[in-house]
């Protein structure tokens, strides 16, 4: 593919277009507390945008924004073209925008598969008697979208948990699980938070692994919130940096990574 | 064989289908707790209000006829038609549905995120209101209640009885009834709540409400889906007490009937709710049976709840507590 006005091929082949979501001027208040000062940058088609910080930055809040989650008290958001009105988590679940939490928000007592099942509730129109007697176009629907979600459990190498009760996994498993019901969804934004938080450097390699290949090979585009900065700088396309609620760099992991204001604030190193 | 063990059996089986009603009662309990984690105390002011609503309706009276009466000097009684049964259930459900629409949008939206303590709270105060709303609606006198449903001795059973033991069981025809429509009932929301959506979503909603908002579940909309069906419940409930017994006040009060069948059975577990009402309504007669007569009777009005009590000393969690939440 050929370059264009909106559209690049980065470096290892992935093409990126144009914009696809884009916050402008946003402000968010708790109270007297401005969470997220007037912080403006665009996510584009297919790529990886990292969100950088220390803690307390409003990382987490600005991804509270982009899921709805939050209201912002001022600011716009843009979602394909369109000016976002005010609206419900589960609506922007619903306009293309899945989500992974911080701490992992699972369906503890349903099993694995009924777990990634519920991303596709949004994709199941049979009528109420013909879901419960398993009939006609329920029955087709139920076949479908039970495919596509073994699909996904393939691609992430969870098939040998696909019955067991979400509760009894370990902590690196029921990320991958959450990982996998937002991608059930088939999402045209998925928003990960903290997706590495916790986990020892094989599993941060192993979901590295899973968030550049669901990215190359879904075409998902990704906006992350990550601490560990070695992995940020390793896949993503472009990084935002937060500190106490305002935006002090965005550009490239290399452009990130020289910023002085960045260095100074993020990393603690003076620089002379 | 001996009569005083076919008596028994008699008495198990007199007790088992009285066990289906306070399931009936403790699983519309269950259907709520489990999606919001309240503790609907209303609940069994609902299948009065459910009960009144039918008999209001079937009868034809005119909603707040004393009131339109009082106010306005009229003399309204009833609007002079009468409703079929089939009609007149669909048209309360329709109300339930609207009632649990209301209760929704006026008071737990309101309150979402609130402790527990103070939903269970807010319960309490629908309860009496609706209890005073039902009265207002459609008035306060004990009314009957006949949707058709059959009542009366069993012959067919009475006779075989006769014929094979020499003694014939007295099975009510209405209790018969109440156990193939509460089986019914517990199939169609097995089914719902496994292999729907909606039931999907519900379980989902009942399990964490941050995922759920996450996959794109209206958690207003399950709400109003759960204390519709939770309405349902109480109106299968108020059909059966109320054909039993008579439509009035002391229907609100076999709620309290269904807090040792929860206690028993645990307030997460539909399966719980049956077993646990099963086992209340079978032990209440038979213990009335056959430690009643050793202390004076009167044993029905308490034994319940001494069950309950030990359930709570020695195994909280109910009967099936823990071990059903991770299944289902």
């Amino acid at each position: 593919m050929k370059d264009t006005a909106d559209s690049h091929v980065t470096e290892d082949g992935r093409t990126i277009g144009g914009t696809l979501l884009d916050l402008r001027g946003i402000t968010l208040r708790f109270g007297g507390v401005e969470a997220i000062k007037n912080i403006s940058f665009d996510i584009r088609q297919g790529e990886i945008r990292a969100i950088i910080g220390p803690n307390g930055a409003g990382k987490s809040s600005m991804l509270n924004v982009i899921s709805g989650f939050y209201n912002p008290q001022e600011g716009e958001v843009w979602f394909r073209g369109e000016k976002r009105p005010a609206m419900k988590p589960f609506q922007v679940a619903r306009s293309g925008v899945a989500r992974t939490f911080q701490n992992i928000a699972l369906f503890d007592g349903m099993s694995v598969l009924d777990n990634i099942m519920t991303g596709r509730l949004n994709d199941m129109h049979a009528g109420l008697v013909a879901q419960m007697i398993w009939k006609g176009k329920a029955e087709r629907e139920e076949v479908e979208n039970r495919a596509r979600v073994e699909r996904i459990i393939d691609f992430l190498e969870i098939q040998h948990i696909r019955k067991t009760p979400v509760g009894r996994l370990p902590y690196g498993l029921k990320k991958r699980v959450e990982l996998a019901r937002a991608l059930a969804a088939e999402p045209d934004l998925l928003l990960l938070d903290e997706p590495m938080a916790g986990m020892n450097v094989e599993e941060k390699e192993d979901m590295s692994r899973y968030i550049l290949d669901v990215n190359d090979e879904m075409g998902t585009t990704i906006a992350l919130i990550e601490h560990d900065m070695g992995v940020v700088m390793d896949i993503s396309d472009r990084v935002v940096v937060m500190d106490y609620g305002r935006k002090i760099g965005d550009g490239t992991p290399d452009e990130v990574r020289n910023n002085p204001q960045v260095i100074d604030a993020y990393l603690g190193v003076a620089h002379d | 064989m001996p009569d005083q063990l076919l008596f028994a059996i008699e008495v198990t089986l007199n007790g088992l289908m009285a066990g289906v009603l306070y399931a009936l009662v403790a699983l519309g309990f269950v259907l709520i707790f489990k999606a919001s984690g309240i503790f609907n105390y209303a609940q069994g002011v609902m299948a009065l209000f459910a009960a009144l609503t039918l008999v209001g309706i079937m009868e034809g009276q005119v909603p707040f006829e004393h009131l339109i009466n009082a106010t306005f000097g009229t003399e309204i009684h009833g609007f002079g038609w009468e409703v079929p049964a089939l009609l007149a259930i669909l048209l309360t459900m329709v109300t339930m549905v609207l009632f649990a629409w209301l209760v929704n949008w006026l008071v737990l939206r309101h309150l979402v995120g609130q402790e527990p303590i103070i939903l269970f709270m807010a319960t309490i105060g629908l309860a009496y209101f609706l209890e005073g709303f039902g009265d207002m609606m459609w008035g306060s006198d004990i009314k009957a209640l006949d949707v058709g449903l059959p009542q009366g001795i069993n012959s067919w059973i009475d006779e075989t009885t006769l014929d094979l033991f020499g003694y014939g069981f007295f099975i009510d025809n209405l209790d018969i009834a109440a156990t193939i429509i509460a089986a019914i009932l517990v199939a169609v929301l097995v089914a719902f709540s496994q292999y729907t959506k909606q039931g999907r979503a519900l379980r989902a909603v009942a399990d964490d409400h941050q995922a759920a908002l996450s996959v794109g579940i209206s958690l207003n909309f399950i709400w109003v889906l759960t204390w519709s069906i939770a309405g349902f419940v109480a109106l299968v409930a108020g059909i059966m007490w109320g054909t039993k017994s008579g439509v009035q006040f002391s229907l609100s009060l076999i709620a309290l009937k269904a807090l040792p069948v929860l206690m028993l059975g645990g307030f997460t577990s539909i399966p719980g709710a049956i077993v646990g009402g099963l086992i209340i309504g079978v032990g209440e007669k038979l213990f009335e049976f056959l430690v009643g007569p050793l202390v004076g009777g009167a044993t029905e009005n308490w034994f319940a709840y001494v069950l309950a009590l030990i359930f709570l000393v020695f195994r909280p969690q109910g009967l099936f507590g823990e071990r059903i939440i991770e299944r289902v």
